[in-house]
C-alpha cells in the first residue's frame, strides 16, 4: 500500500479512536473511585449537540468545546446526586442518564440537524508539522486529538506517581479504609464522576465538530457503550485505554474501507459486529486467562458507600 | 439547626407506595417547563402525551399493545435485579426472539395450520434463551461481566436482524425494500378486540406478570433470589448456589424477552422489519424500577410508559415535537424515581447545632 492510500488510512483511525480514547479515560477515573457510570453514551451525546449549538450561536469553536463540557459535568453531576448523595442504584441511574441523554439531545437538536459547521481548526506546529509523513500524520490535528492524549497521559501519570491518584485509588479499592483515614470518599467520587462527564463531553464534541462535523439524532451510534467495554478491555489502565481506543478505531476504519472497496464478501453488518464481539472476547480471555489475578477492577465498583457517622 | 439524615429502621411501606405517583408529578411538571423553555406550545404537548392517548376505545387497545411487552420482559429482568444479576441486554434477547420466529413464519409462508403459531412463540423463546444462555456461561464459568457482554450482544443481534432482512430474508417481491414477506394469517396472532389491534400477548403478559408475582412470593427459587439479592453471604450460608440462581436470572429474562419478541412479529409487525421496537428491551428497565421491581407494581408501570409512547407519537405529529422527547420523559421518571426512594429508605430530620453528614 503506498503512501497515498495508507496516509489517510491511518489518519481516519486516529479520528476514529480519538472519541473512544476521550470518553474511555474519562469513565476510567470515575471506575478507579468505585463508581459505575452507563450514562457515557447520554453524556456524550448532550456533549455533542451542546458543543455543535454553542459554536453555531457563537461563532466560536472553544465556546463550543466549553459548552460540550460543561454539559457532560452537568450531567453526571445529575448522576452523582443520585447515587452518591440519595444512594440510588448506580447502573438504574446511569441507564436513565442514557435515555435521558439521547431524548434531550434530539430535543435540543431539532433546529439544528443539516445545519453546517467549520470543522474545528488544524493546529499546526512550526517545522514538525513540515515533515515528511510524521508532519501530516502526528503534527496537523485539531486540540481535542492533542488534548485526548494529553489526558491519557495525565491520567496515567497521576494515577501512579500523584498523591491525590493514591487517594482515589483508595476510594474505589476501600471506601471504608478510606473514610477511617479521613478522606472524603463521597467528595471524591464526586470529583471523579465529574470527570467523566467533562470527557463525555468533549467525546461528544470531537464528533460533532470534527469527526463529522454536523448534527445528527443518536450520531454517537453506539461509541459511549464500547468507551464503556474499552476501560474493562483495558482492565482499568490508562495506557491500554489508548491501545485499545486506536484497536477499536482501526477495527471500525478498516471495515468502512472494505465496504468501500467493493466489499470482501462478507455483508457490512457482519464487519459492524467486529468490535463487540471482540470486545466480548478479550474480556473472556483476560477473565480466564492466566491474567486473572491482575484484572485490577475496583474493588468497591458499583457499590454505594454512605459514612457511618 | 440543621438536616440530619438517618436510615430508617424498615422502608416505609407507605412512602414506597406513594413516591413513584410523586415520581410521575414531578415528571410532568418538568416535562412541561423543557417545553416552555424549548418554545414549544407546553399544555398541548401534555394534553397530547397524557390525555388523547386514553381518550378512544382504540388508543386503549393501542395502550395495551405496547404495554405487553415492557410488563413481559420487565417481569423477567425484575428478578434478576432482585438478585443483582443485571441483564441489560433484553433488546439483544428480544431481537433474536424476533428473529426465530419470524424466521419459522416465513419458512411456512405459503401454509396454513394451528401448529404454526405455537411453534413460532417456542422458537422465539428459545431464541432469547439461547442470546442470554451467552452471558450466562461466561459469567458463572469465566467470572466475565454480564452487563457487558449483554449489551454487547444486543448490538450483535440488532446487526443480524439487519444483515438478514438486508439479504436472505428481504422479500423477493417487496421492490428492495430491507422488510420480509408479510406473514401468513396462521403466523400471525388471533385479535381480541374488533376494529382494534388488541392481540392475545396482551393477556398473556397479565398472566406473565402474575406468574412471576406468585413465583417471587411463594416459590422457593424466589426466596433464594431474594436472599442472594439482600444478603449474598447468608445466601451462601445457606448453601444457595450462586452459580444455578445466575442461570436461572439470565434465563427467564431472556426466554421472556425472546416471548415479546415473538408476540411483536406476530402481533403488532407481521413481518420482519429492521427496527422492530422502539427500544423496548432498555425501557423495560425503566419499567421494572417503576415497578420497585414487584411484578403487580410492573403492571400499572408498563401501561404508564406505554403511554409516554404513544404520547411521543401523538405529541410529534400534532405539536412537532421530536420523538426523542419520549426518551425524556422516560429518564426523567427513572430519576425522579430513583431520588424519590431515598424517601422511603431515609428520613431527614431537623436536629439542632449538629453538622449534618450527607
Amino acid at each position: 500500500m503506498d503512501q497515498q492510500v495508507l496516509l489517510p488510512l491511518l489518519l481516519s483511525v486516529i479520528g476514529a479512536a480519538t472519541p473512544l480514547l476521550l470518553a474511555a479515560i474519562g469513565e476510567l477515573v470515575t471506575e478507579k473511585a468505585g463508581v459505575l457510570n452507563l450514562g457515557v453514551e447520554g453524556m456524550m451525546l448532550s456533549g455533542a449537540v451542546l458543543g455543535f449549538a454553542a459554536t453555531v450561536a457563537t461563532g466560536s469553536p472553544a465556546l463550543g468545546i466549553l459548552a460540550a463540557a460543561a454539559g457532560g459535568i452537568a450531567l453526571a453531576l445529575g448522576f452523582g446526586v443520585l447515587t452518591l448523595t440519595l444512594m440510588a442504584n448506580q447502573v438504574a441511574a446511569g441507564l436513565a442518564l442514557t435515555i435521558f441523554g439521547i431524548g434531550l439531545s434530539a430535543l435540543v437538536g431539532a433546529d439544528f440537524v443539516g445545519m453546517p459547521v467549520e470543522p474545528l481548526a488544524k493546529l499546526d506546529l512550526p517545522v514538525l508539522t513540515e515533515l515528511p509523513v510524521v508532519g501530516p500524520l502526528l503534527f496537523h490535528h485539531d486540540a481535542l486529538v492533542y488534548l485526548s492524549l494529553l489526558l491519557t497521559g495525565g491520567v496515567a501519570l497521576f494515577l501512579r506517581r500523584g498523591r491525590g491518584g493514591l487517594v482515589l485509588r483508595a476510594v474505589g479499592e476501600s471506601a471504608e479504609a478510606a473514610h477511617s483515614l479521613g478522606y472524603h470518599v463521597v467528595r471524591v467520587r464526586y470529583l471523579a464522576v465529574a470527570f467523566g462527564g467533562l470527557t463525555s463531553g468533549l467525546a461528544g464534541a470531537y464528533l460533532s465538530l470534527s469527526y463529522t462535523p454536523m448534527w445528527a439524532e443518536g450520531m454517537t451510534g453506539g461509541r459511549g457503550w464500547i468507551a464503556l467495554a474499552l476501560v474493562a478491555f483495558a482492565s482499568w489502565r490508562p495506557g491500554r485505554v489508548l491501545l485499545g481506543a486506536y484497536l477499536f478505531g482501526g477495527v471500525g476504519i478498516l471495515q468502512l474501507y472494505a465496504q468501500g472497496a467493493g466489499g470482501i464478501g462478507v455483508p457490512s453488518q457482519v464487519m459492524s459486529m467486529l468490535p463487540y464481539v471482540a470486545t466480548i472476547v478479550i474480556l473472556t480471555v483476560i477473565a480466564a486467562g492466566r491474567w486473572r489475578g491482575r484484572l485490577d477492577a475496583p474493588a468497591c465498583l458499583g457499590k454505594p458507600f454512605r459514612p457511618s457517622t | 439547626m440543621s438536616v440530619r439524615i438517618e436510615r430508617r429502621p424498615a422502608p416505609s411501606r407507605l412512602l414506597m407506595a406513594v413516591t413513584p405517583l410523586l415520581a410521575v408529578a414531578l415528571t410532568v411538571v418538568t416535562g412541561f417547563l423543557l417545553f416552555l423553555l424549548l418554545g414549544f406550545d407546553a399544555g398541548r404537548a401534555l394534553w397530547e402525551f397524557f390525555v388523547v392517548p386514553v381518550s378512544t376505545l382504540y388508543d386503549l387497545a393501542e395502550l395495551g399493545v405496547k404495554a405487553a411487552p415492557l410488563i413481559i420482559i420487565a417481569t423477567g429482568l425484575a428478578l434478576g435485579f432482585r438478585a443483582n444479576v443485571w441483564n441489560i441486554g433484553a433488546e439483544g434477547q428480544l431481537t433474536v426472539g424476533a428473529l426465530c420466529a419470524g424466521g419459522l413464519a416465513l419458512a411456512f409462508w405459503q401454509q396454513e395450520g394451528v401448529w404454526i403459531l405455537p411453534v413460532m412463540v417456542v422458537a422465539g423463546v428459545a431464541g432469547g434463551l439461547a442470546w442470554a444462555a451467552i452471558p450466562a456461561f461466561l459469567k458463572t464459568r469465566f467470572g466475565v461481566n454480564e452487563i457487558l457482554v449483554s449489551l454487547m450482544l444486543t448490538y450483535v443481534a440488532l446487526l443480524l436482524l439487519s444483515t438478514l432482512v438486508y439479504g436472505p430474508l428481504k422479500d423477493p417481491e417487496g421492490f428492495n425494500f430491507p422488510q420480509s414477506r408479510l406473514f401468513s394469517g396462521s403466523a400471525q396472532l388471533p385479535i381480541l378486540l374488533e376494529g382494534t389491534r388488541l392481540h392475545l400477548g396482551v393477556p398473556v403478559a397479565l398472566a406473565v406478570a402474575l406468574t412471576g408475582w406468585v413465583l417471587l412470593a411463594r416459590g422457593f427459587i424466589g426466596f433464594q433470589l431474594r436472599v442472594l439479592g439482600l444478603a449474598p453471604a447468608a445466601a451462601r450460608y445457606a448453601g444457595f448456589s450462586r452459580g444455578r440462581l445466575t442461570w436461572f436470572c439470565l434465563l427467564a429474562s431472556g426466554g421472556l424477552a425472546g416471548l415479546a419478541g415473538a408476540f411483536e412479529v406476530a402481533g403488532p409487525i407481521g413481518q420482519l422489519v429492521p427496527e422492530l421496537t422502539p427500544g423496548y428491551g432498555f425501557t423495560a428497565i425503566i419499567v421494572a424500577f417503576l415497578g420497585r421491581l414487584h411484578p403487580l407494581g410492573i403492571i400499572p408501570a408498563g401501561l404508564l410508559v406505554a403511554l409516554s409512547y404513544i404520547g411521543g407519537d401523538n405529541a410529534q405529529i400534532s405539536v412537532g415535537l421530536p420523538q426523542a422527547v419520549t426518551g425524556v420523559f422516560q429518564g426523567l421518571l427513572l430519576f425522579f424515581l430513583l431520588a424519590s426512594d431515598f424517601l422511603f429508605r431515609y428520613r431527614l430530620r431537623l436536629t439542632a447545632g449538629r453538622e449534618a453528614r450527607a
